[in-house]
Order: structure tokens, then sequence, then C-alpha cells
């Protein structure tokens, strides 16, 4: 009796885990090409030197960062796939949907300050062993992941256009 | 969220045109180890089943981060510094559960030119 109920939770968490996984990926991928679209005007550089037309202008440090977990389906299939290899879609999505959205909060940060451009941008992942002391499961932890985005934003130069660093 | 360096000035570039460096004064540094609360922890094994952000993990670390900013900034103006240049995130686990976020820089004394 007992392995039965256990069992029908499994399921059910299955269940759960993959239709609100589902909507809550499209959800997320919907507001993330939204947002995109609007912040379209920043622009990222990973080089260091700002170019000439932004000197004396201010700047600061801009961050964006993101804790994104991995639903309990998905985290299962990822599980079965290991065992061939192979590409994991679960987690691609997941670093994906991460980083896209770590990089929109610091374009975000960096709008409310004015800057039209952000230098020197870095990304990081760093995976958070936050699991094992509060889950009840056992040996498996959650699947998730920061994915961290930060930069200096540099507001834009008095006459922006003319000296717009994409037309240098 | 930007960071609150309240008069400090924070970027990870090391090289400023407009400005210029007068003086260096070493590397600051800042870091703070975190834990979340048994609750929080147990909310995100939860949302967890449905995947997506866990956005009590993010808070806590966004607090964490500006709490080891703010221990470099004090370092930075302990020196007499009015900017940290080439500032660098690390993020390290300790043990299950905990956190170490680090932030350093070089504290420099920074002036516009001309």
């Amino acid at each position: 009796m007992g392995e039965i109920i256990a069992l029908g939770i499994a399921v059910i968490l299955l269940i759960v885990g993959f239709v609100f996984g589902s909507i809550g990926q499209s959800q997320h991928y919907r507001s993330i090409k939204i947002r995109e679209f609007r912040l379209r005007r920043i622009l990222l550089f990973n080089e260091k030197m700002p170019p000439a037309q932004y000197a004396g202008q201010e700047f600061t440090l801009v961050c964006g960062s993101v804790i994104m977990g991995c639903d309990y389906f998905r985290q299962m299939i990822a599980g079965l796939k290991g065992l061939f290899g192979g590409r994991l879609g679960s987690f691609e999505a997941m670093l994906d949907r991460g980083r896209r959205e770590a990089i929109l909060r610091m374009k975000e940060d960096a709008e409310r300050m004015g800057a039209n451009a952000i230098f020197n941008v870095r990304l990081e992942t760093s995976t958070l062993s936050f699991s094992q002391q509060g889950n009840r499961k056992g040996d498996k932890g959650l699947a998730c992941a920061e994915l961290m985005a930060y930069g200096t934003a540099w507001r834009a130069p008095a006459d922006a256009d003319a000296n717009h660093p994409q037309g240098r | 969220m930007g960071y609150d360096a309240s008069g400090i000035k924070l970027s990870n570039i090391e090289y400023f045109p407009g400005y210029a460096i007068t003086q260096h004064l070493g590397l600051v540094q800042g870091s703070t180890v975190r834990a979340k609360h048994v609750g929080r922890d147990f909310m995100a094994s939860l949302k967890n089943i449905v995947g997506g952000e866990l956005k009590g993990y993010t808070e806590l670390l966004d607090e964490s981060r500006q709490e080891a900013v703010d221990r470099m900034v004090a370092q930075a103006r302990a020196v007499g510094a009015n900017a940290v240049i080439n500032v660098r995130f690390s993020t390290a686990n300790i043990a299950a559960g905990a956190a170490e976020l680090l932030a350093y820089g070089t504290a420099v004394v920074l002036e516009k030119r001309g």
C-alpha cells in the first residue's frame, strides 16, 4: 500500500512538474522576448575599453543575477538521457533562460541610470549546493544554478547618435 | 540591482576615457558567508517541482552580494579612495546550504580630466 502511495505521489509530481513547468517556460520566454526587444538600444560589449566618445561620462557597475531551477519532470528526463549521453535539452533551456534573464536585469539596471552601453560584460555561472540540507528526498539535490551578468554601464555621450559606437 | 556604494564609484574596467587615476591604493575586498533559513529552503524545493526562478535564493544572493560590496566599499573609504576599479565577483560553496560571496577590486583616486 505504501509503495502505491509513494508511486502515486511521484507520478503526480511528474505531471504537475511537466504541466506547470511547460507553462512557466513558455511564459518566461515570451516575457524575455518582449523585454529584449524593448531594451535592444542598450549595447553590450565585452571589450574593456570604452571608445573615446564616452570620455568623462558617468559610469557605474551594473549587475543582474538569477537562480534558475529545473522542474521535476525535466530533471527526470535529463537523468534518463544522462545514461545515453548527448544533449540535455532540459538543462540547456534552464541555463539559456537564466542567462538571458540575468542579462535583461543588468540592462534594466543600466536603463535606470540612462546608460546606452555596457562595457566589459562578464557572464558567470555557479552551482550552489543549497539542496542537501533542506532536501527531504535524500541524495538528490535541487538542479539549480546561479547565472550572473555584470559590467560597467556608461551614460550616452551628449551627441549620442552621431557618436554611436556602432558607427565607429 | 545596482549596488548602493554611497559616493564611491564602482566599475569592472580599468581604463576610463576622460578620467585620470591619480593614486593607486591597493586591493580592497569584502566577503560574506550566508545560509538561508529552513523555511526558505523548503519553499525552494517545492518551487523546484515546477522549475523556473527560485526567487528566495535570488534575493538571498542579491542581499549577500550587496553586503560583500558594502564591506569592500568600507575598506576603500578607509584608505581614502573615491573609486574601486576592476571589481570582480566570485562565489564559492563552503558547505551544503552555505555560500561565500566575495567582491574585490583596486581602490584608486579617480579624477575627471579637464
